[in-house]
C-alpha cells in the first residue's frame, strides 16, 4: 500500500511477484521484493516500529535512510544492531523488533 | 601489504569523479566504497541540475550517475564495494573491512577522502517516533526503494533539499501539508519553491516544530511561530494531522577518517561545521591526502564532482603523471567551473566561506 508503483520521472514498476522473497517480521510473514532493503520492505508493508530505545522504551523507526545513524537497527536472523537501511532482505529472513541494543540469537537465532 | 597509487574512499559524485581523473590521467586507482551500489547519494536525485552547461545543468543526478559510472567502467577503474574503511594509520596505511568477514591493510601513495555528509537531527518532544526522519531519507525511501514513507508529510525546512524533497514527495503521491521554516524568509532555489507553491502547498516561515504527538508513530505535529530571537511566540500553535515529519536542517561534513589520519580542521558553519583544512588544490595540511566533496564543506553535487576532478587531478600530477603546464591548464578550468557554481545568491556564501579556508594556511606536514 506504500509502493509507488507509477512515477512521472521514474516510470512505472512492473509487479513480478514471483520474484518475492518470505520474510518473517516477529514471526508474522510478508512477501517483499527481493534485493530490496529491510527497511524499504518493511515500510512497504505499513511497519514503522523497528526498536526501542534503551532507556525510556520509546518506538524508533529510520532516520538518515543510508546507513549513517543506526537508528533503524534491529535484530536479524539472530544478529543484533543490524542497518536495516543497508541491509537486504533474504529468503526466511527473521526479522525482530529490537528491545534496546538486542541481544545475540534473538528469537530469530533460536528458530 | 597491498599497495595502490591512488586510493579514493567514498564513490558518490566527488569520489567517481577524483577516481575518474587519477585514473584518465594513469594511476592505479582503487575506489572503495561500504555500499553495495556505487554512485553515493547521486542516484536519488532525480531533479535536474542548476548552474551552467558546463555543470550539467538541466540533466537529472540520476543520469549524470549513470554516466559516471559507465566512465569509471571504461576506464577499467577497481571498485571495492561493501568495504567500510575503518582507520587510516602511519599516514597511508588503510584499514578496510571487507563484507563484513575480512579485514585488509593497505597502502596508498595518495589518499583521497569523499566520504560525504549526514543529515542532522532537530530535537523537539516527541522527535523519537517513528516518521520522524531526515528529508534525504525520505528521498532515498521514494526515488530509490520506491516506497512512500508516510501519505501526510510535515517538511522543516524551506532550503533546497526542504524544497526538492517536498516536490518529489508530491511527484511520488504523498501529500505535503505544509513546509515550515524557521527564518523570515524562504531558502531554497526559486524553481522548487514556485512548483511546490503552485501545487498547493502552504509555507510557513518564522515557525518551527513544537511538538510529534502519537501512540507509536507520528499521527500529529504541533507547529508553531517563533519571534527573532527565536522564542515561541504564546498562542500561536497550529496542529496539523500528519504521519511524517521530514527534518531539512542541513548536513554536517562526514570526517571522522580524516580526524583518524591527523588533518587539522577549521571551524566554518556556513560549510557544515568542522571540515578537514584544505587548499585550491583539495589538499589537507597531510602532503599525500586530498579531500573532495560535502567532506569538504558542504554544497551540492555539482561542486563535489568539481572538486573530486580537483583532488583527482593533483594527486595524479603529484605522482609524476600529468606534466605541470597540462595540470595548471585543468585546474584552472575546473577552478573556473567551481567559481562559476559559487556564485551568485546562494553561492557567494558558500564562496567566502571556502576562500575563507584558502587563505586560513595550514601547517603543510611533509611526510615520506
Amino acid at each position: 500500500m506504500f509502493r509507488i508503483k507509477h512515477h512521472p520521472i521514474l516510470g512505472d514498476v512492473d509487479e513480478n511477484k514471483e520474484d518475492d522473497v518470505l520474510i518473517y517480521v516477529d514471526g508474522k510473514e510478508y512477501n517483499v521484493r527481493r534485493g530490496e532493503m529491510i527497511a524499504a520492505a518493511l515500510m512497504a508493508n505499513g511497519i514503522r516500529v523497528f526498536r526501542k530505545t534503551i532507556k525510556h522504551n520509546l518506538p524508533r523507526g529510520i532516520f538518515c535512510g543510508i546507513g549513517r545513524c543506526t537508528d533503524c537497527v534491529m535484530t536479524v536472523n539472530g544478529i543484533p544492531n543490524v542497518r536495516t537501511c543497508v541491509t537486504p532482505v533474504e529468503d526466511g529472513m527473521k526479522i525482530e523488533t529490537q528491545k534496546g541494543s538486542g541481544e545475540w540469537g534473538g528469537l530469530g537465532g533460536k528458530a | 601489504m597491498e599497495k595502490r597509487e591512488v586510493v579514493v574512499i567514498g564513490a558518490g559524485p566527488a569520489g567517481l569523479s577524483a577516481a575518474i581523473e587519477a585514473a584518465s590521467a594513469g594511476c592505479r586507482v582503487l575506489l572503495i566504497d561500504e555500499n553495495s551500489k556505487p554512485g553515493g547519494q547521486l542516484f536519488k536525485q532525480i531533479h535536474k541540475f542548476f548552474g551552467s552547461k558546463e555543470h550539467r545543468a538541466g540533466t537529472r543526478g540520476i543520469n549524470i550517475g549513470k554516466e559516471l559510472l559507465e566512465e569509471a567502467e571504461r576506464l577499467k577503474i577497481e571498485v571495492w564495494l561493501n568495504s567500510e574503511v575503518c582507520g587510516i594509520f602511519e599516514q597511508r596505511k588503510i584499514w578496510i573491512v571487507k563484507d563484513k568477514k575480512k579485514t585488509i591493510l593497505l597502502e596508498a601513495d595518495r589518499i583521497i577522502l569523499a566520504t560525504g555528509a549526514s543529515e542532522n537531527a532537530v530535537s523537539f518532544p516527541g522527535w523519537h517516533l517513528p516518521g520522524v526522519m531526515g528529508a534525504g531519507a525520505a528521498q532515498t525511501m521514494i526515488n530509490i526503494h520506491r516506497v512512500l514513507p508516510g501519505k501526510r508529510v510535515l517538511m522543516i525546512g524551506s532550503g533546497n533539499v526542504g524544497v526538492i524533497v517536498s516536490y518529489q514527495l508530491l511527484q511520488a503521491g504523498a501529500e505535503v501539508v505544509a513546509v515550515v521554516e524557521g527564518a523570515p524568509r524562504l531558502g531554497g532555489y526559486g524553481v522548487h519553491t514556485a512548483k511546490i507553491r503552485r501545487a498547493g502547498v502552504p509555507f510557513y516561515v518564522s515557525h518551527t516544530v513544537a511538538s510529534a504527538e502519537g501512540s507509536d508513530k507520528v499521527e500529529k505535529a504541533t507547529i508553531v511561530q517563533i519571534d527573532s530571537s527565536w522564542k515561541p511566540v504564546y498562542n500561536t500553535e497550529i496542529e496539523l494531522e500528519v504521519d511524517t515529519i521530514c527534518i531539512a536542517a542541513g548536513l554536517t561534513p562526514l570526517a571522522e577518517l580524516a580526524y583518524l589520519a591527523g588533518c587539522e580542521f577549521t571551524f566554518t558553519p556556513a560549510l557544515g561545521g568542522h571540515v578537514p583544512w584544505h587548499n585550491r588544490q583539495m589538499r589537507t595540511n597531510l602532503e599525500h591526502l586530498y579531500i573532495a566533496g560535502d567532506i569538504s564543506g558542504v554544497e551540492e553535487a555539482s561542486t563535489a564532482m568539481e572538486e573530486g576532478r580537483m583532488a583527482g587531478l593533483q594527486a595524479a600530477a603529484s605522482l609524476g603523471y600529468i606534466i605541470e603546464d597540462r595540470k595548471m591548464e585543468k585546474e584552472k578550468l575546473i577552478q573556473a567551473r567551481l567559481d562559476g557554481l559559487r556564485s551568485g545568491f546562494f553561492g557567494e556564501k558558500r564562496m567566502n566561506a571556502k576562500n575563507a579556508i584558502f587563505s586560513a594556511g595550514g601547517s603543510c606536514h611533509e611526510s615520506k
